[in-house]
C-alpha cells in the first residue's frame, strides 16, 4: 500500500478524536474532565500536524513541540484555577459557576 | 504489518477516548486518557515522528496526566460523586454536535481529499536517514524557530508563577 494512505487515515482519526473531544466538553459538567477533553482535542490536532509533516517537511513536528509546551503551561494554570474555584464552591461542577453569566 | 499496528493504535485511541468521555469516575477517565496518549504516541512513531512520540509520553502521559490525577485526588473527587454527565437535551446536543463535526470534516475531506502530494512518499525519509530523529527536529528548532523557542520558555515561567499565585492559600 502507498505511504499516503496512512496520512489519509491519520487525518480521519484526528477528525474523529477532535469530535469526541468536542462532544465530551458539551457532555460533562465536571471541570476537570472538560479540561481533559480540551487536551484530547489538542492531541487530535497534533496528530494531523504530524501527518502533514510527512508530506510537507519537518516544520509540522516543530509546531507539535510548541503545542505540547503550551498545553503543559495551560494545564498548570488551569488546574490552579480549578483548585482556587474548588476552595470557594467546594465543587468542580460547571453548572455552579454562573456568576458571570447574567 | 505497519497497517495492522496503525489500525490497532487507532482503535485503541478512539475506544479509550470514548471511554474517557463516558466514565463517571474521574480517575478512570484520566487512566483512559493516558491510554489514548500512549496509542497516539505509537501512531507518531508510525508517522516518522520519533522524537515527538518520546516527548508525548514524557510530557503528556508522564507529567500532565499525573498533574490531573494529583488534583483529582487532592480534591477527593472519587467514585462517591454523583454522575456529572448531562441528561436529556444536553446529551442529545453533545452527541449531535460531535456527529455534525465528523460530517463536516468528512465533507471537506471528500471535497479536496487529494491535497498536494498527499499520496506521495514520506518527505522525511531522507532527512531522518541523514541526521537522525532528534537532530532533524533540533536543527530547525534552534535556528529558524529560535525566537519562538525563547518566547515559549518565558511563557512557561509565567505559567509557573501564575499557577503558584492562583493556587496559594490566602491568609484569612
Amino acid at each position: 500500500m502507498s505511504e499516503g494512505y496512512l496520512v489519509d487515515l491519520a487525518l480521519v482519526l484526528s477528525a474523529v478524536l477532535f469530535a469526541i473531544g468536542v462532544g465530551g466538553v458539551l457532555l460533562r459538567r465536571n471541570a476537570i474532565i472538560v479540561f481533559m477533553c480540551v487536551e484530547l482535542m489538542l492531541n487530535a490536532v497534533n496528530l494531523s500536524f504530524v501527518a502533514f509533516s510527512r508530506v510537507h517537511g519537518i516544520d509540522g513536528q516543530i509546531v507539535v513541540f510548541f503545542v505540547i509546551s503550551v498545553a503543559a503551561a495551560e494545564a498548570a494554570v488551569g488546574l490552579a484555577l480549578i483548585l482556587a474555584i474548588f476552595r470557594h464552591y467546594q465543587s468542580v461542577d460547571l453548572e455552579l459557576f454562573r456568576r458571570l453569566r447574567w | 504489518m505497519i497497517e495492522f499496528f496503525f489500525f490497532l493504535f487507532a482503535a485503541m485511541a478512539v475506544l479509550s477516548a470514548i471511554f474517557m468521555v463516558t466514565q463517571v469516575n474521574p480517575v478512570a477517565s484520566v487512566l483512559y486518557l493516558v491510554v489514548t496518549f500512549f496509542s497516539l504516541s505509537g501512531l507518531f512513531v508510525i508517522l516518522d515522528a520519533h522524537f515527538i512520540a518520546a516527548v508525548q509520553i514524557i510530557v503528556y502521559a508522564g507529567a500532565i496526566m499525573v498533574l490531573f490525577l494529583f488534583v483529582i485526588m487532592l480534591l477527593n473527587l472519587g467514585s462517591t460523586q454523583p454522575s456529572d454527565i448531562r441528561r436529556g437535551l444536553g446529551r442529545v446536543l453533545a452527541g449531535s454536535v460531535a456527529v455534525a463535526l465528523v460530517a463536516i470534516f468528512a465533507r471537506l475531506f471528500m471535497a479536496d481529499g487529494d491535497v498536494d502530494g498527499l499520496g506521495g512518499p514520506s518527505a522525511l525519509d531522507s532527512l531522518l536517514e541523514s541526521s537522525g530523529a532528534v537532530a532533524a527536529v533540533a536543527e530547525p528548532l534552534f535556528t529558524r524557530y529560535l525566537v519562538a523557542f525563547e518566547v515559549t520558555s518565558i511563557l512557561l515561567v509565567v505559567a509557573i508563577v501564575g499557577a503558584v499565585v492562583l493556587a496559594r492559600k490566602r491568609a484569612p
